[in-house]
Order: C-alpha cells, then structure tokens, then sequence
C-alpha cells in the first residue's frame, strides 16, 4: 500500500509558521463579528440618544403669563346668552393678548411692523383654552383672567438655547448713557453712546474673538450683541463707529436706556445673524425683559399630549393621533386576531394535505412578505375607490392594517398550535371528543397564550405601520379629536411622518416627542407580550 | 320617510340585532330538542345545545351575509343609482366633477339638513340620494329579517331525535375557519386584481413600452412617464443597504450562533431584534435629522479636497446614502436572525466533523457551515432585498423627490415607493393618468418582490427539508 | 476499594505496554456535575483499545478528552493529564487545532461535509498544508481511500457530492477523510451503531487493518464488536473506570463484579 505523508509533529517549524497564520486569520474573523456587532449597536444607541436628546426640548414650554381684564363687549359680543360665539371669538381674546403685551412695550408702537414683530411672541391660536373656558364659566365677565399662553416656538427655543450658540458676559460697570446723533441729514438717527470705566475692553475682546470665528466661517456669518440689564435692553449696532473710530453706538430695545447708567449689564453675544433666525433682535429682547419682570415661566408641556395636531408646534399636540390610532388598532385587531387564529386553527388541525393547502400556505407567506405599500394601493383601490368607504378614516386604515397584520398572525397561532404536543389530541380523541371539541376544548386554550403573544406583537408592528395610511388620506390635516371609526383621523405614526416635514426648527423637538410616545406603546406591547410569554409559557 | 332610514347606523343596529336574533334561535333550538328528548325515551344524538347552535347558525349566518353584502357595497349601490337618474352632462359636469360632486352629496346627506338647503339643485339631488340610501336600508334590513326566519324555520323541521346536529355544527365551523383562511387569498387576488385593472387603465392612455424604459419621470405634470429613473434609485438605494445589511447582518449571525458564549447572547439578540422592532418612520426621522445632513457635510468636505473636482458630489440635503445606509441598518437583524436560523440548522455533527480535523473555528465556519447554510442564507438576502425595495418611508423622507440617474450617492435620487406616495397623497382622482401611473408602479414592485420572495421561500422549504 | 485496584493494575501494566496515550487522573465537569472520576489509563500504540459500558457511564466523554473535542461543549471543564509521546496536551502550550490533526476523530453518525467526496477527503491535508502540489493532494486522496477500502466504489465518481453516499460508504468516507491528515491516535465515538450488519463487517474489517499502522480507541455499545476487533478493553461505568485489560482477559476472567454482570448482560 502506498505510503501517506507522516505524522505532524508539535514542534516543526513550517507547521508553527502555518498555524501562526491560520490563528492570526481567526482573531481577524472574530474581530469582524465583533465589529459588526458593534456597528448595529452603536447605530442603535446613536438614533436612541439623538431623538431622546431631541425630544427633551419638547417636554418643556415656556409660557407667559398675562393677567387679563375679560371685557364683556370685547369678549361676548353676541352678549352672555351665547357661550358659543363666546368659544370661538378667538379675535377678540387675541385683541386683549395684543393690547396687554403692547402696554407693556409701548414702544413697538412706533411702526405697524414693530407691533407685528412684538405680537409674533404669541400666536393667534393660542387664546383657543381660554376662550373655550370663559364661554362656560360667563359668570366671570369683567373679572381678571391669569392666563399663561405659550411662548412662540422659536422663541421658546431661544430660552432653551437651541438657536444660536450664545456667549453671555458681565461687564464693568456704564459710568454714562449719552444720546448722540449720528449721520447727516435725514439719514441721520439717534444713538446711544455708553461709556463704561475699561471702555468695554472685556466686550471688544469677545468680539475680537468672534469676528475671527465668523471670518473663518463664511460671508454669511454674524451676530448680534445686545446689553442687558433688567428689563432695559440695547443692541450694539455694528458698522456705526464714531469719529475716533473706536466707539461703539447702541440702539435702544426695550426699557429705558438710561437706566444703564451705573449698572453692570450682561453682554449677550447671539452667533448667529438675525437675518439666518427665525427671532428678531427685538423679540429676543421682549422676551428677555418679560423673564425678568417674572411673567415667563417654564412648565411641563402637557399640551403635547392633550391637544389635538395644529399648525403652530407650541400648540400641537398628539391626542387626536392617539385616538385615531386607538380606532385602527380596534378595527385591526377584530380583523387580523380572529380570523387569523382561525385561519391558523383550520391550517393546523383541519386542512387536508393537498395542493388547495400547499397553495394557501405559500400565499400567507408570500403575502407576510408582500411590501406594506402595495397593502395601500390595495385599501385605495378596492376600499376606497370600488367599496365608497370613508376616506381618511380609522375604518379603512383599520381594514388595510388587518389584511398586512393577518399573515403575521396566522403564522405565530401555528407556531403556537405546533407547540401543543400531540399527546393532547391523542387523549381527547380516546375520550370520544370530536375533532371540533378537542381543538376547541383542549387544543386552542393550551395555544391561546402563545397566540395572543404573536398577535399582540403584530399589533404592535402595524401600530408602528405609516406607509399604507398615506395612501388612503389618513395623512390629512385633522385638528379635532376623532369621536368614531368613520371620523377623519391621523395616526401617530403618520403624524410624525408630517411633523418632521414641517419646516419650523420646532417640530423637530415636537416629532422627537411623538416618537418617544409612539415607542412607549410599543414597549408597553411588546412588554405585555413577554410577560404573557413568561407567565404562561409552557415546556412540554 | 325614507330619508330617516339613511341616518340609521347600519353597524351597531346590525351587531346588535344579529347577536339577539342568535340567541334567541340557540335557546329556540335547544328548547326544541329538549322537548323531543322529553317526549320520548329514544336516545338523542346530540346534545340539546348543539341544536341550538344549530338553529343559531342557520338564523344568523344569511341575515349576517345580507348584511355584509350591504356594508360592502350599500353605499356604492345608492351612488351608482343616483348616477343613472341623473341625466347625461348633468349641470354640465365631465366625470370627474361628477365624481367630486357625489363625493359632496355623501358627505351633505351625513350633515344637517340646514348646511345644504341654501342651494336647490343640491339640495334635490341630495335628498333623492338620501331617499335611495333610505330604501336600500329599509331594503336589506327587511331581506336580513326574511332570510333570518327562513333559515330558523328550515333549522327548526330538520331537529329531531337522530337529527346529528353536532356534525352538522362542526362542519359549519370548519367551513368557517376555511373561509378565514381563503381570506387569505382573496387578499393577494385583491391585491393582483386592483393593481392589474388599474395599471390596465393606465396603459391604454401611456404605452407599455414608455413606461417601462422612458427616461423621463415627470408625473406630477403628466408629461413623462418613462420609469427608468425609478427603477433606478430603488436599485442603487436597495444596492447601499445590502451593501450595509448583508455583511453586518452575516457577521453579527455568525458570531453570535459560533462564538458569544450564552451570556453574551442573551444581551445582544434582543438589543438587535429592538432595531427591528422600531418603525419605519422613526429611522426615517433620523435619516432625515442626523444621517442626512452629515453626509451632505461630509460631501461638502470632499468636494473642498484638493484631489477632488469641485461639485464632484451634490452633496444634496436628502440623499441616496443616508436613505441607504438607515435603510441597511433597518435590514440588518432581518438578515441576521434569519441567518442565525439557518446557521442554527445546520447539524453540530459536521461543526464537530471539521473541529475534529484540526480545523478552526473559522475555518469551519468558512469552509464548512456557509456552505452548508448558503442556500439559506441566499434566501434570507433575497427577502431582505425584497424588502430593502418595498420599504417606503425612510427614502420618501430621506431619499427625495428628484428623478434622475446617477451615480453620485449624496444626490437626491427617488424610488418607485416614492413616487407611489407622492402620487397617491393628497386630494387626486381616480381616473388621472397621474393617479393610475401610482398602481402601475405598485404592480412593478408587487411582481419584483413576488419573484424574491418566491425564490427565497422555495429555497428555504428546500432546505428546511434537507436538514430536518 | 475498586477503583484502587484498578488504578495500580492500570498502572502496572503501563510499564509492560509500549503506551501512545497516557491519561492521569482525568476528571470531567458539566458545570456542577461531574461526567468523569479521576480515571488513568494508559493506551497502547499500533492496537485497538475498546471502551465498554452502559450508556451514560462516561466513556465517550473520556474519549473527547483526548483530542480536546470537550473544548467545543461550553460548560465542560477537564481536569488531568492526557499524555501523547510525552507532552500533555491539556498544556496551554498545545494547540487544539494541531493535536487534532495528529489524533483523528471518527463519530457515531457518519458526517461527510456537504462537498464532493475529494474535496472531504482533501478538507484535511489543505487547511494543515501537508500538499505541496495537485498531484501531492490526488495521491493523498487516493491512498486515504485505498486505506479505507473506499477506492473502487468511489474512484469514478470523486466529483459527487460525499453526502450522496450509502451509509456505510459515508462513514468510511468519514474514516479516509480522518487517516487523510496522518494522524497517530484515531478515536471512534461507536462509528457503526448507525449502520448495517454487513456495512459493520466491513468497518471493522478496515478497524483490524488500520490497526498495523495507528493507535486506535474506539467506543462500542456491543461487547461482540469489543471483542471482534480490539486487543485491549476497558469497561467504564457511571462515570469510573472499572477494569482495563486483555480483552481476551476481560471477557473470560474479569477481576471486577460489576464486569462480570455487563458482559454476562446482567445490567446495561
């Protein structure tokens, strides 16, 4: 017989070499997988952190507080019989909002710009809670009516510090505020010239700073220095320098500028222009003085989740989504549970083996499969379009979800019909059961936890589901509170889908937010499945 | 009087009515057969409640059909009707208006009275068609009521002492749980037939041969429907997110089921089955926030290289890449659990034949698991890409809107999954070119993700079998 | 008591034998509970050694001690000394993936990798590199299933895949594929308890030939294969070895009781 080569031996130095290289590419594989572990991880905790780190700017709003004289003329103008004109004169309660914040800066009178820019510091819509609760309680006309109303996003953003990167300074102390005229002619406008005992050297080192900074980042870069102190506020203008070339004019804001003399003001330090944010030097300026006379106050906003979706981000909020997700989900699950377990029961226990099974089977795979778009096209064309039924309603997007849920269901009952041993038919049977009652009475009730597990994990993925409700209008602007499965409604998934494309840098929090409520019921789900799982898991 | 019927809520009534009427057929049923057995001493076959079932069932059942045939397409009866009243060029109205007009009198005849009665013509054609909805209630709640009895009536003749009304039971409920599983297949035959009529419709006004390989997508003006550049962007973008999920999913599938001792495992699969579980349009919403704009900086950032021209890329604020990259990430627990699967299958007598070789862990898992797992492992690539094609929200918020073919992944670029839900979002009729082109392109991805998904099934049976 | 007399017998006769493997003291763990008690025993070179006993009572798990196969089980844990030409191989110092190329393994169930019947026997002598050529690799195929008495069934259809094989070609193939890397040691976890009669002959036929050229531990349910095949027995039981000898020795005049009652079949 022919000879085979010999033995290795432990110590041959080409086989060491050998193995040196074979071991070198096994800690490479491994590091491979550990690599790619590592990647969908940190994919996972980055999108965690960066919506979690979003949404925190949502869970608070900054409101103002007002106290307000409740005219009757101005309020009721149908008179104290009519609660319901009283409910929606939303005009009439702005008008005591506008008239209120102009009193307290009298100068954004000067121009009916100004005075836009000043009521800009609370929208329109948002009087809506207070005219809702005057008109039941009219008894109150006349009296004082505390309101806090929210602030405007942006400017609620800028108290957060989401604007611009701010640079905040305590200086020396103004030794002199003098009004000076600077320009020829009718260009010419008042100034202000402060004089302080370093001459602001703290100041124009920042500004060095800053200058350098902005050079460095293009043409469009700025920022704006406003003085604080109090509610008196001035803007350093930029551009404008004096004779000596070395003094730095302001223009008044807010307060009264004199009231610098002798003070230390904090110099504020905006990096961004006011030309590239959406909040006016001035606003900024409002909205200081309005902290500082205490009328600003930061609560948790419940209103995100007690209103209904609106076009202003302080106001919108996620109830009516909820509601019309909690509409779908019920018209969901009383399609895709019951008639997916039965449909799992009549596969599992019934079915005969023949190609009408074999086919249905690689149907309810195939359709699991199926891309949950073409499960919209299929709710426009048939529900929508050949069956008349309700657009952008619960009904329908529950109907679409149920078909896209359904195969997920029938799958999961199997797999849980699958796992009852045979042993337990065998008995029932020997008992003289039918095959209804053994299925019915033994079979189904030892899968019944199995089952509910997959179909609430179902559930929670189609709660997730968004493409399939644009398609059949649930993407529709609905600012009221659905009452019913044929109402018009959104989802809450689909109302972060039109959040995020709002183009105000407050919906980003706000979408942040739905999001954070849309995974806390899928948690809640998910947690109710694995405890279910737990609890009544069997090993057989 | 027919009017008040059209305000009666089919729905409630209906469940109400039913469950009452099938109660009180299954306690009829029972007392029947308890009666018999009483009367007589011959032994029953079935248990006294089984004919009530009986009886229950033969009750509800036609009265349920009745209705559901009502409910599915009650309103689109009253429609139809209305229209054939109305004369031809009525107010002198094309199909759409016409269409959009209906749409408003359905919606008026919900309403009070007084929102419409301002205008008389409408307020005429509203009140016949509340008149027609009424009579079509009247008209099923009174064949619903007919079929009922008939059917207790015909239940209630056949109960007697040998009557086998169990048997009878039970293949009524099996007939039941058989109908819930064709449901099944009516829903892909629904799916087939809707997106066929429709993409039917849509080629007889654009040709096949436009549509398939023009170059131009201009559907929003209704000019070009040539659908290359779709097809286009749904491949490169499925072709970044393989080239993100497949490796990562792999890797991750193999040192999970080869090398994580227990511990290890029971951490990490779950963390990756929460990516799974996050919907769609969160990672969308990230895409758009985080991975957008940082690819879009970091073209910026190339193009100011010295070696690269400037403008190389389009560094675009939505692009290709993001939406392909969190797309990938997306797919990345679908490839690796069912690669786990797979690899799980593959017997531990050939891991321990190659082991007892000499062989390395990776050695063996190269050489002798892949292998043995590839088909598996081809099948769950292919449904991933399947789904890498259908996925909709991540490119509809990170992809674009822009058609065009190119080659520069930080360009906006679109998919057929796009285009669908532009197309079909908003306020758009039914019979618009425009409209009809969505369903075309929602029959292209139904057959392109069909022919995955099929190939990958059937290799998945294959190989299921091979190793059970 | 017994597993004293054991021991000093085991060790006595290390001296008279020329020993391939020596094992001391070897103590297996599954976590908490122990597979295996403090066996020695010493295997002799150029032989048949056969492991006998009920089953459970360990001998498998002693046999996958000696080419580290209880590495691969997470919860295993092996104490003791498993000596092969004078180097322990539970030593840091030896690496599992050369010992197993110098001590092949042949299992229960045959389990021809799903590749052609070349490329199984070839899997071997390529990832340890003992080809320098094609021609070197063809001939190493070649004398493997000629040793195996494969190669007349098999030459004409190299390129087939091995999985489409009979189940006594398939574990002969598995034998080929083990004799392909030249090891010294083979060890047989009960290579014919899946087969036939007449695929059983023919396996130990290639037992009794390969015994000329390697050291040979094979695990067995049935005490006539013992006896048909191997020179050496030893018999294990629940856990402990009992006796090791002769088998000549210990199928007539076994020292031990508990022998005595499983080869008469009073118990296992």
């Amino acid at each position: 017989m022919p000879e085979l080569p010999g033995p290795l031996s432990f110590d041959d130095p080409e086989a060491l070499a050998r193995l040196k290289k074979r071991h070198a590419a096994e800690r490479r594989f491994k590091f491979y997988g550990r690599l790619a572990i590592s990647f969908a991880l940190l994919f996972l905790g980055l999108l965690v952190v960066s919506i979690g780190s979003q949404a925190v700017a949502a869970f608070s709003h900054n409101k103002v507080v007002f106290h307000l004289p409740l005219e009757a003329d101005l309020v009721a103008p149908n008179g104290p019989g009519d609660p319901a004109a009283v409910a929606e004169n939303i005009s009439g309660f702005y008008q005591l909002v506008r008239e209120d914040l102009l009193a307290t800066f009298p100068e954004a009178g000067e121009t009916a710009a100004r005075t836009r820019e000043l009521n800009g510091l609370v929208t329109r819509l948002a009087v809506i809670p207070m005219a809702r609760e005057t008109s039941e309680h009219l008894d109150r006309l006349g009296e004082t009516y505390r309101y806090r109303a929210p602030l405007s996003d942006d400017l609620d953003l800028y108290l957060k510090g989401k604007v611009a990167p701010e640079i905040d300074l305590r200086l020396d102390e103004i030794t002199r505020v003098v009004r000076v005229r600077v320009g020829e002619g009718v260009e010419a406008v008042e100034r202000l010239r402060l004089e302080s005992a370093s001459d602001f050297s703290v100041l124009r080192e920042a500004m060095q700073r800053a200058d350098t900074a902005m050079a460095e980042a293009g043409p469009d870069a700025g920022y704006s220095i406003l003085l604080q102190h109090g509610a008196n506020l001035v803007r350093l203008v930029p551009g404008e320098t004096g004779e000596t070339g070395e003094t730095l004019f302001f223009e008044p804001l807010t307060g009264i500028p004199a009231n610098l003399a002798g003070a230390r003001p904090t110099a504020r330090l905006i990096l961004l222009p006011e030309s590239a944010r959406n909040v006016t030097d001035r606003q900024v300026a409002w909205t200081l003085a309005l902290a500082e006379q205490g009328r600003i106050r930061s609560g948790l906003n419940w209103s995100l989740l007690t209103n209904a979706d609106s076009t202003y981000p302080e106001i919108a909020g996620v109830l009516a989504a909820i509601v019309g997700s909690l509409f779908t989900m019920l018209v969901t699950s009383m399609i895709a549970i019951p008639i997916g377990v039965f449909a799992a029961l009549y596969l599992e226990e019934y079915a005969p083996k023949n190609r009408v099974t074999d086919f249905i089977e690689v149907n309810i795979n195939n359709l699991a499969a199926v891309p949950s778009i073409v499960f919209g096209l299929l709710g426009a064309a048939v529900f929508l379009n050949l069956l008349a039924l309700p657009r952008s309603a619960p009904l329908v997007g529950g109907l679409v979800l149920g078909l896209l849920t359904l195969p997920t269901v029938i799958i999961a009952s199997r797999a849980a019909l699958r796992a009852v041993p045979p042993s337990i038919r065998s008995a029932a049977l020997g008992l003289g059961a039918s095959k209804t009652q053994t299925v019915f009475h033994h079979v189904l009730p030892l899968a019944a936890p199995g089952i509910m597990t997959g179909a609430i994990i179902g559930m929670a993925r189609a709660l997730g589901e968004t493409a399939p409700l644009l398609l059949i209008g649930m993407v529709a602007f609905v600012a009221e509170v659905p009452s019913g499965p044929t109402d018009e409604a959104t989802a809450l998934p689909v109302l972060i889908y039109k959040w995020s494309t709002g183009a105000e840098r407050a919906w980003e929090p706000n979408t942040a937010a739905a999001i954070l409520v849309l995974l806390t019921f899928m948690v809640v789900m998910n947690a109710i499945a694995v405890f279910l799982r737990r609890r009544f898991e069997r090993r057989w | 009087m027919l009017q008040t019927f059209s305000h009666i809520p089919m729905a409630w009534l209906a469940f109400a009515v039913l469950a009452a009427a099938g109660c009180a057929a299954f306690l009829a049923g029972r007392a029947t057969a308890m009666k018999i057995s009483a009367s007589g001493s011959v032994m029953m076959n079935s248990q006294p409640n089984y004919h009530g079932y009986f009886a229950a069932m033969w009750t509800v059942l036609p009265a349920a059909l009745i209705l559901l045939a009502y409910s599915l397409f009650g309103s689109g009866l009253a429609r139809s009707l209305l229209t054939q009243e109305l004369p031809d060029g009525f107010a002198g109205m094309d199909g759409v208006q016409l269409s959009q007009y209906l749409d408003r009198v359905g919606e008026a005849a919900q309403l009070d009275r007084a929102v419409w009665a301002s205008e008389p013509l409408f307020a005429a054609v509203t009140e016949r068609f509340m008149t027609l909805q009424g009579g079509l209630k009247l008209a099923t709640m009174l064949a619903a009521a007919v079929a009922g009895l008939a059917g207790l009536a015909f239940a209630c003749r056949r109960l007697n002492a040998s009557f086998r009304a169990r048997t009878e039971v039970e293949n009524g409920i099996e007939w039941a749980l058989f109908a819930c599983a064709a449901i099944a297949i009516a829903t892909t035959a629904g799916i087939v037939l809707s997106l066929l009529f429709e993409s039917i419709r849509f080629f007889t006004e654009i040709p096949v041969f436009d549509f398939l390989f023009g170059l131009h997508w201009n559907a929003q003006t209704e000019e070009d429907f040539g659908a290359i550049p779709l097809f286009f962007g749904t491949f490169i973008i499925s072709l970044i997110a393989m080239c993100v999920a497949v490796p990562v999913g792999l890797y991750a599938a193999i040192y999970l089921s080869e090398y994580a001792g227990p511990k290890v495992r029971a951490w990490i699969k779950p963390m990756l089955e929460i990516l799974a579980g996050i919907p769609t349009v969160v990672y969308g919403f990230f895409a758009l926030l985080v991975v957008a704009p940082a690819v879009s900086a970091a073209a910026v950032w190339l193009n100011g290289l010295p070696v690269i021209p400037d403008e190389f890329f389009a560094a675009s604020s939505t692009n290709a890449l993001a939406a392909g990259l969190v797309m990938g990430v997306m797919i990345i627990p679908f490839v690796s659990s069912l690669s786990d699967d797979v690899i799980n299958a593959v017997p531990q007598s050939l891991r321990d034949g190659a082991f007892a070789m000499g062989a390395t862990r990776s050695e063996t898992v190269k050489q002798v698991v892949m292998p043995a797992a590839l088909p598996g492992v081809i099948a769950a690539v292919l449904l991933a890409v399947s789904r890498a094609i259908g996925e909709t929200m991540i490119v509809v918020m990170a992809a674009g809107l822009r058609p065009q073919i190119t080659l520069d992944p930080t360009a906006e670029i679109t998919t057929i999954t796009v285009q669908i839900v532009a197309l079909l979002t908003g306020d758009s009729e039914f019979d618009s070119p425009k409209t009809l082109s969505a369903f075309a392109l929602g029959f292209v991805l139904f057959a392109l993700t069909l022919v995955f998904n099929l190939i990958a099934l059937r290799v998945v049976q294959k190989y299921r079998e091979k190793y059970d | 008591m017994a597993d004293t007399t054991t021991s000093t017998v085991a060790l006595e006769e290390t001296k008279a034998i020329d020993t391939k493997v020596d094992c001391r003291n070897i103590n297996v763990f599954y976590g908490a509970k122990q597979a295996i008690f403090d066996v020695s025993m010493a295997i002799p070179s150029r032989s048949v050694t056969a492991f006998i006993g009920p089953s459970g009572c360990g001998k498998s798990t002693f046999l996958r001690c000696i080419n580290r196969m209880n590495d691969t089980i997470e919860s295993a844990r092996v104490e003791g000394e498993v000596i092969i030409d004078g180097e322990d191989v539970n030593s840091a110092a030896v690496d599992p993936v050369l010992l197993r190329s110098r001590v092949g393994m042949v299992f229960q169930k045959p389990n021809p990798f799903p590749k052609t019947i070349y490329d199984n026997i070839a899997y071997g002598p390529r990832i340890h590199g003992l080809a320098r050529s094609r021609d070197d690799l063809d001939e190493i195929v070649q004398n493997s299933l000629m040793r195996a008495g494969l190669w007349e069934e098999v030459k004409e259809r190299l390129a087939e895949p091995g999985t489409g094989l009979s189940g006594g070609q398939q574990q002969r193939l598995c034998i080929a594929r083990a004799i392909a890397v030249s090891p010294e040691v083979i060890l047989m976890d009960e290579p014919c308890s899946a087969l036939d009669p007449i695929a059983t002959a023919k396996i130990e036929e290639l037992i009794d030939e390969l015994r000329e050229r390697f050291c040979i531990v094979i695990v067995t349910h049935s005490m006539q294969q013992a006896a048909r095949v191997s020179q050496r027995t030893a018999f294990f039981h629940l856990g402990k070895l009992v006796e090791v000898g002769d088998t000549e020795h210990i199928f007539t005049n076994p020292t031990d009781n508990r022998t005595q009652d499983y080869i008469t079949g009073r118990f296992g």
